[in-house]
């Protein structure tokens, strides 16, 4: 009843969603129509909206004309599943400490963390570079996996804490007066409980590695085979003549994944989100 | 709770892997990246100790304009992030059939590869073939074809642009979360008093969502501070220098040139910049955290 809008409010309001969705969509779907047009249609002026001999045939010819492009893909997904996988066994055990323990530092710890975060790969590529030169890991998939998890830990850990937070207390203390060892009661009670909000710290973290994974594979690995999607594209990109339509062909199958993702999980990635604008 | 008397090693033993991976790839690089910006690092083999001799050096070359442009091109992005995305979160707050869809439709620039989204932009500023380009001439806003990348005042347009398209979704979907948490009774109690909606938007919801706002905007001026993708794929820092903020000079001076030592100087002012961004936000933090105690109370 309040909020009723009169028909003139609704269509302002749609025109207002209508222009900004533009903005936030327009760039996909202009990929999208550069994809199914043939390369001579692309090269030609004035500017068409729509061409004619539009097809998927693009769809089809890059596999060839990018040989690796499957690689790059499987790279992309293989990178971002270890780097959640390798992030998660540090943030959960983290996680629960600061969110029942009162340790000695504790406060200073998280904030330690959480003010690192503000650092930037790009800020500390230099020592980074010499550290994975003298480690032995450049051009290993291992130099675009610790770098990318070490800087989505501080993110989940803050996350995952505020979730144990809601967990009560006296389900540990059963579980400890039972006899059970700390450590068991974190695996068998914990975790158990925990598993939505792991679950969107989870997401969180795969989409963010997935989403940065250009600095430290264009900096620290030159392995073509290795590459993520990213690198692996901007290749192409450099070039005096870019085939464009392979190129968005291309970088849209590459963000299908993660789209697929997003569309299936978006209210767990929306949550882990704007956990902080409406609690902390 | 749990006191034992003897000290408690448990907590401790929970936060090895987070601090070994944090150490090793975070806090010593911090360190390290102070001590080489004493020296004078380079591709050789021994490095000399050289005081300040980096700093004089980027303060007598080109660098304090680069701190200018970085600040320029941190306030227009931020600023039209949280404007554009203000507007974006008060439109998808409308309660009108369809919202839902619309809300699922603002994340994707957020949530694929940046640098695949910045491909897709890269072909839009293309002068001879792209979008903006062809509908600018068909509406007669250019004579002729026209490389956006190729000036040095258009690149610059063209960057902040993208960085906008990408950072959006965030602030939209953020200060949505904040609208939303704000109590109907009190939208309720206004409009039984007779209270416009224009009226309780700025008395109610705005007042109400500036703490969301203001954390929001400080976040994203240290990720946009932080920004290197973007500028790198569409420019590397050109036309003659007229994108280059703070990062790309750095890693160009250090991956691209190999002068670790002068990169590093850069980056230890890159994190001076942003310890006062960090100090401010937790400074804020902790004022609302306050602030909502006590409005608890």
């Amino acid at each position: 009843m309040i909020n009723k809008y009169r028909w003139y409010e609704v269509v302002g309001i749609y025109l207002g969603i209508a222009a900004f969705l533009s903005f936030i969509l327009a760039p996909f779907l202009e990929a999208f129509l550069v994809s199914l047009r043939p390369l001579d249609r692309i090269f030609s002026a004035p500017y068409r909206i729509f061409t004619e001999n539009m097809s998927f045939d693009t769809y089809f010819n890059m596999w060839t004309s990018v040989p690796l492009l499957w690689r790059y893909m499987l790279n992309s997904l293989f990178i971002s599943t270890v780097v959640t996988i390798v992030a998660l066994i540090a943030i959960i055990p983290a996680a629960y400490a600061f969110a029942r323990f009162k340790f000695r530092g504790s406060n200073a710890l998280l904030g330690a963390f959480l003010a690192i975060n503000m650092v930037g790969g790009a800020v500390l590529i230099i020592p980074l570079y010499k550290l994975m030169l003298s480690l032995g890991l450049l051009n290993t998939y291992w130099a675009m996996i610790i770098p990318g998890a070490a800087f989505t830990i501080p993110t989940g850990i803050w996350l995952l804490r505020s979730y144990l937070l809601r967990i009560p207390r006296e389900l540990e203390e059963a579980a400890w007066v039972d006899g059970a060892s700390r450590l068991y009661t974190l695996r068998r009670v914990i975790i158990p409980i925990a598993i939505p909000g792991i679950v969107v710290v989870a997401v969180a973290t795969f989409i963010t590695a997935y989403a940065q994974q250009f600095l430290f594979a264009l900096t620290f690995n030159s392995t073509n085979e290795l590459n993520p999607l990213p690198v692996g594209l901007f290749q192409f990109f450099g070039r005096q003549t870019v085939v464009w339509n392979e190129l968005m062909a291309a970088s849209l199958v590459g963000i299908l994944p993660v789209l697929i993702i997003y569309i299936f999980l978006q209210r767990f990635i929306v949550a882990g989100l704007t956990a902080g604008a409406v609690k902390e | 709770m749990h006191t034992t008397g003897r000290f408690n090693y448990f907590p401790y033993l929970l936060l090895v892997p987070a601090l070994v991976i944090t150490i090793v790839i975070v806090a010593w690089p911090l360190v390290e990246t102070f001590r080489l910006s004493f020296t004078d690092a380079a591709l050789k083999p021994d490095e000399n100790f050289v005081g300040f001799e980096n700093y004089e050096k980027i303060f007598s070359g080109r660098f304090p304009e680069v701190i200018g442009r970085t600040f320029v091109w941190m306030f227009w992005s931020v600023g039209l992030k949280m404007i554009v995305g203000t507007l974006g979160a008060v439109l998808l707050n409308a309660a009108v059939p369809g919202r839902g869809l619309f809300r699922v439709l603002v994340m994707p620039p957020w949530v694929v590869p940046i640098a695949i989204g910045v491909f897709i932009w890269g072909w839009m500023y293309n002068g001879q073939w792209g979008m903006i380009s062809g509908v600018a001439q068909i509406i007669g806003l250019v004579d002729g074809p026209f490389e956006f990348l190729a000036y040095r005042d258009t690149a610059f347009i063209a960057t902040i642009v993208t960085d906008v398209w990408i950072g959006t979704p965030l602030v939209t979907i953020y200060l949505l979360a904040a609208m939303q948490s704000i109590p109907n009774d009190l939208h309720e109690a206004a409009w039984v008093d007779g209270a416009s909606r224009a009226y309780r938007f700025r008395r109610i919801t705005l007042p109400l969502i500036l703490p969301a706002v203001a954390t929001m905007s400080l976040l994203s001026s240290i990720w946009t501070f932080n920004s290197f993708d973007i500028i790198w794929i569409l420019t590397e820092g050109g036309p003659r220098g007229g994108t280059t903020t703070m990062i790309i000079d750095t890693y160009k001076t250090a991956i691209s040139r190999f002068r670790y030592g002068e990169g590093a100087a850069r980056a230890v002012l890159i994190v001076l910049f942003l310890s006062a961004f960090a100090g401010f936000y937790f400074y804020l933090i902790s004022r609302f955290a306050r602030g909502g105690a006590d409005n608890d109370q």
